[in-house]
């Protein structure tokens, strides 16, 4: 395989510790190697710009069913967005819901390298998994739902952990996914009859489990197996006013569990977009923020990670295996509504949303997110994420560096809100001046997400043996620069290598690199009543025989299996 | 000997049973016997054993008598026609693999193609309504363990989704509906006295084409406002019935088909129905599903959809998607003569679209690809047989709920026959070929 040497560039590691110094990156085999190892290298010159590794998202929904009803339901979203065939780019359309190639392309042309869909219904993994195929460039993983699993149900109901961790390991191997994520727990299965759970302590009708008991007995069946990421979770009560208290009820949940795991993360939970998590208030007249509370907690607990969801101020498409809050926000908003309940194991909505600067709520929630990230003591257990595309489309990550980076470009922000005072008397945002530098960006964007996943032993850092991820921006840290640079700059990569491919060569795409699926495979014990249950449940409930749910190899043409062995 | 192949799944209508057994000789040669499947799924697996099928490509002659040819000159044929057309027609794509389907995009856009799926004379207009209203859905399996208010408007699954009442909607023992039949409403509205409508609880005989009213009709019961003695023929007593009905149940589903998605109305008697189940919501819990006909149809909107961001009706020419029904329509584009190539995959249009269209096929250059001698063949020039998707060779499929099922093979197709997916990977080989990217 070709060398590389990216010569002379800035170069912002949270992985080497580097801040900007100037630094050469060498990378061979598909690996980044020491600078010695190379014979004759390539060189990239990259004196005056930015270095830094591939951006690793670890929260969007990029692929599968309720992200292509919203492609197919929005043809709206196409109007003034398609691009022809360029060079090897093929067609690609959309805004707020891309299709698969140009999803690809633009996490590309921001520097990104690793993006993880953020929830895959289980019964329909196998279209999760032949969109990601069809995505190009990025590596990729799915988490499967399991906080409505009638499974999960009726095993913690009972607190049976090793049967809910039987039952994790053969569903992550039958859908070949990578994470134990839960959405509104509870809550969705409450939906299949049009009800909702409320609270951490509201049981879910018929199971009679309340929400606290299905993510306390995941987070440890999840360390009982100790899998790469820890519980991912979207916690009940999303997007209401004063909801901020169901969210620390939710992290408390996680107090006193230890991480137990060999890929390296400290977190036994990963709460998922907290800006929709953190509202004060008791209705939409006096929504505010509540950031502070929510910060104080994550500062002072080190096995809790989250990402923002930041609110981008664009019409988007909302999506969600929160099947009762996409009908809330139905009503709310009296935009078309599509649903997908899935037979014994979660649902969806799909709305299409529209965050006006001309709203109050919507500039509130704008300065939440922010504030998540401003307030944060721990950059590495902090991540910038958009909730692709409920709060905003991810092409918007280079925006949301702008204004984590530069107070000005916030102050023009409020200054262009039609209800500048209300929000600012809701909100912190205001009175925090703290500019965040490239290697907090880089903590936030590599390696937090990449640590967090239990994968940094392959992404989010520039050290000797990890992934040739690498991404050069023409940005000059050293030279004064405009907020508006910033944007411009990291959403144009002038080079990418993903896996030492170049991918991105002087801001063209000239490779579809070589895509992989990561999925883990977890060796549990043999367990004969986990596996009755099953054969019973298929037998009886779902619609498709046990033998046609397995997805098969050929839909991950080039997976990357991580393997676990929970047997002992 | 024999063996038996068992959760086989059905390649037939968009019901997609997977529970079907299928006996074939040990050498994998011969397809025997058909368990557990319907009278017209079980037809299918065994027409591919069909002793007059035809399993080489055929050229028409200028006499009207067929030449056959060789796989290399059909593709050769196929390839020169799409890369020599300014805006072909690349219609059908229902029955066949995802696959298929995904090559048969990228022919597609690097010859400028309109692709067009069976929904354009079946459910598009159901593919428009939602784009106007959304679609409160679920899996099919959430109808089985939960529906306790059944109605189906304008379909007769009895004989177009036979096993659809036995395995989802009617009779199964779910997880909350275990006696049955018995705990459930069936609801049937429909012009006719059907087989479906005479296992039902209520029948509405609807006057035709009055289904839009009908549909308004339910909303204003609903809110208990003020309705006519009569409308669409039905008086309102039983409206308001029904209304009550569906009002009481802890999970209703509405199913409908080409009764209300192509008779007049079309588009809007749809919206109307997605509306009453909007409606719905407020008072419990409710879902509407379109009883999708052809096994893949939901598979071909899928993939375009992540691939273009449209499910039918998508014009590539301009070298970028855009999708404009009436206008990028099959039909629309046929008789308007805006297509000067056509080329034919899992689907009849030469059965299914107006005669003013198929004699415009006639007129062009034309290739069908079929496993079957179909009246589609018997008017386009070059006919290129392959094997039977879901019964000699697998690959996946949607069924009605969006669910996807990767089909099997369960018998070696006819020696030398290449399958939809080989014979468009060559075309797209030459296709790139010719047009030099």
């Amino acid at each position: 395989m070709a060398e590389f040497l990216i010569k002379n560039g800035f170069v912002f590691d949270p992985v080497l510790g580097i801040k900007g110094d100037k630094a050469d990156i060498a990378i061979k085999d598909g690996k980044i190697v020491e600078t010695t190892a190379l014979s004759s290298p390539k060189i990239i010159d990259a004196s005056g710009k930015t270095v830094m590794a591939g951006g690793v998202d670890v929260h969007a929904h990029v692929a599968g069913p309720k992200v292509n009803i919203g492609r197919n339901f929005r043809p709206e979203d196409k109007l003034f967005t398609y691009k022809p065939g360029h060079g090897i780019e093929r067609m690609q359309g959309g805004f707020s819901v891309p299709t698969t190639l140009r999803t690809g392309y633009n996490y590309a042309r921001m520097g990104y390298t690793t993006v993880m869909e953020a929830a895959m219904p289980p019964l329909y993994a196998r279209h999760t998994h032949e969109e990601m195929r069809d995505t190009p460039i990025l590596d990729q993983g799915a988490y499967p739902v399991f906080g409505n699993n009638w499974f999960v149900l009726e095993y913690l109901k009972n607190h049976e952990i090793e049967n809910t961790a039987a039952y994790i390991a053969w569903l992550l191997r039958a859908t070949k996914g990578y994470a134990v994520k839960v959405v509104n727990p509870g809550g969705t299965e409450a939906w299949g009859w049009g009800l909702n759970c409320d609270n951490v302590h509201d049981p879910v009708p018929y199971f009679d489990i309340t929400p606290a008991q299905i993510v306390k007995g995941l987070i440890e069946a999840n360390e009982y197996l100790g899998l790469p990421h820890s519980m991912h979770v979207h916690a009940n009560n999303l997007g209401n006013p004063g909801n901020y208290t169901t969210t620390l009820d939710t992290f408390k949940l996680s107090e006193g569990i230890k991480p137990n795991s060999k890929f390296g993360r400290d977190q036994v939970m990963h709460h998922t977009h907290v800006q929709f998590h953190s509202y004060g208030g008791d209705s939409w007249a006096n929504v505010e923020s509540r950031a502070k509370d929510i910060m104080a907690y994550v500062n002072s607990h080190d096995n809790l990670t989250i990402d923002m969801g930041q609110v981008t101020l664009d019409e988007t498409t909302t999506m969600t295996a929160d099947g009762p809050f996409e009908h809330h926000l139905t009503e709310l908003n009296h935009l078309k509504w599509a649903n997908a309940d899935v037979e014994l194991e979660t649902g969806s909505g799909v709305v299409p949303y529209v965050y006006s600067p001309n709203i109050k709520v919507c500039a509130i929630q704008w300065c939440i997110g922010l504030e998540l990230a401003l307030l944060a003591k721990d950059p590495m257990r902090v991540f910038m994420t958009t909730d692709h595309p409920n709060a905003g489309p991810f092409i918007r990550y280079p925006r949301i560096m702008k204004w984590l980076m530069s107070e000005e470009a916030r102050k023009q922000q409020f200054d262009a809100f039609k209800h500048k005072d209300k929000v600012i008397e809701a909100t912190n945002l205001a009175g925090i001046d703290r500019e965040l530098d490239l290697y907090e960006i880089a903590q936030m964007t590599r390696a937090g997400p990449a640590k967090s996943l239990g994968l940094s032993h392959m992404y989010g850092g520039l050290a000797p043996g990890l992934e040739g991820d690498v991404a050069v921006f023409d940005f000059n840290p050293n030279e004064p620069y405009a907020p508006d640079a910033i944007e411009t700059a990291f959403s144009n990569a002038e080079c990418l290598f993903k896996a030492g491919v170049q991918v991105i060569d002087d801001h063209e795409i000239v490779s579809n690199g070589n895509k992989r699926t990561l999925w883990v495979n977890t060796k549990v014990n043999e367990n004969p009543q986990v596996m009755r249950d099953v054969k019973e449940k298929f037998l009886r409930y779902y619609t498709v025989t046990l033998n046609n749910y397995e997805v098969s190899g050929h839909y991950l043409p080039n997976p990357y299996v991580i393997e676990v062995d929970a047997t002992q | 000997m024999t063996k038996t192949v068992t959760d086989v799944i059905c390649p037939f209508c968009g019901t997609l049973c997977d529970d079907l057994e299928v006996v074939v000789s040990d050498d994998n040669k011969q397809l025997l016997e058909v368990y557990n499947a319907c009278a017209i799924g079980a037809e299918k697996f065994l027409h591919s054993q069909a002793k007059d099928r035809i399993t080489r490509p055929r050229m028409r002659q200028e006499d009207g008598s067929w030449k056959e040819i060789s796989y290399d000159e059909a593709i050769e044929y196929t390839a020169k026609m799409l890369a020599d057309a300014k805006k072909p027609l690349m219609y059908g794509w229902s029955s066949t693999n995802c696959e298929a389907q995904s090559v048969g995009s990228e022919i597609g856009e690097a010859v400028g193609a309109v692709m067009d799926n069976t929904a354009t004379v079946c459910h598009g207009t159901s593919l428009i309504a939602v784009q106007d209203i959304g679609i409160p859905s679920c899996t099919l399996g959430e109808v089985k363990n939960r529906a306790d208010r059944i109605l189906f408007w304008g379909c007769n699954p009895a004989h177009a989704h036979p096993r659809h009442m036995s395995r989802y909607s009617i009779f199964p023992r779910g997880f909350f509906t275990g006696k049955g039949h018995a705990s459930r409403k069936v609801i049937v509205v429909d012009p006719r006295p059907t087989d479906t409508a005479s296992i039902a609880d209520v029948h509405l005989q609807i006057e035709q084409g009055r289904d839009y009213e009908l549909l308004d009709a339910l909303r204003v019961a609903f809110k208990g406002e003020k309705l006519p003695d009569v409308v669409a023929g039905i008086p309102k007593a039983k409206i308001y019935e029904v209304a009550e009905t569906l009002k009481s149940g802890r999970f209703a589903i509405i199913f409908f088909g080409m009764g209300v998605t192509q008779s007049i109305g079309k588009n809007h008697n749809i919206d109307a129905a997605i509306a009453v189940t909007r409606d719905l919501n407020e008072y419990t819990k409710a879902a509407i599903m379109p009883m999708r006909g052809h096994y893949n149809v939901t598979g071909s909107g899928q993939v375009w959809g992540w691939l273009f961001g449209f499910p039918y009706a998508v014009d590539l020419s301009r070298g970028f998607a855009r999708y404009n029904p009436g206008e990028t329509t099959s039909n629309d584009l046929l008789r308007r003569d805006e297509v000067d190539a056509v080329f034919v995959l899992g689907s009849d249009p030469g059965a299914h679209f107006p005669f003013s269209s198929v004699k415009k096929i006639y007129d062009l250059p034309s290739v069908a690809i079929d496993p079957h001698e179909t009246p589609t063949t018997e008017v386009c020039k070059v006919h290129v047989p392959v094997a039977f998707v879901g019964v000699e060779i697998g690959g996946c499929a949607y069924r009605m709920d969006n669910v996807p099922i990767e089909t099997r093979k369960v018998v070696d197709a006819p020696e030398g026959m290449m399958t939809d997916e080989e014979f468009l990977t060559h075309v797209l080989a030459r296709v790139k070929e010719l047009k030099g990217v």
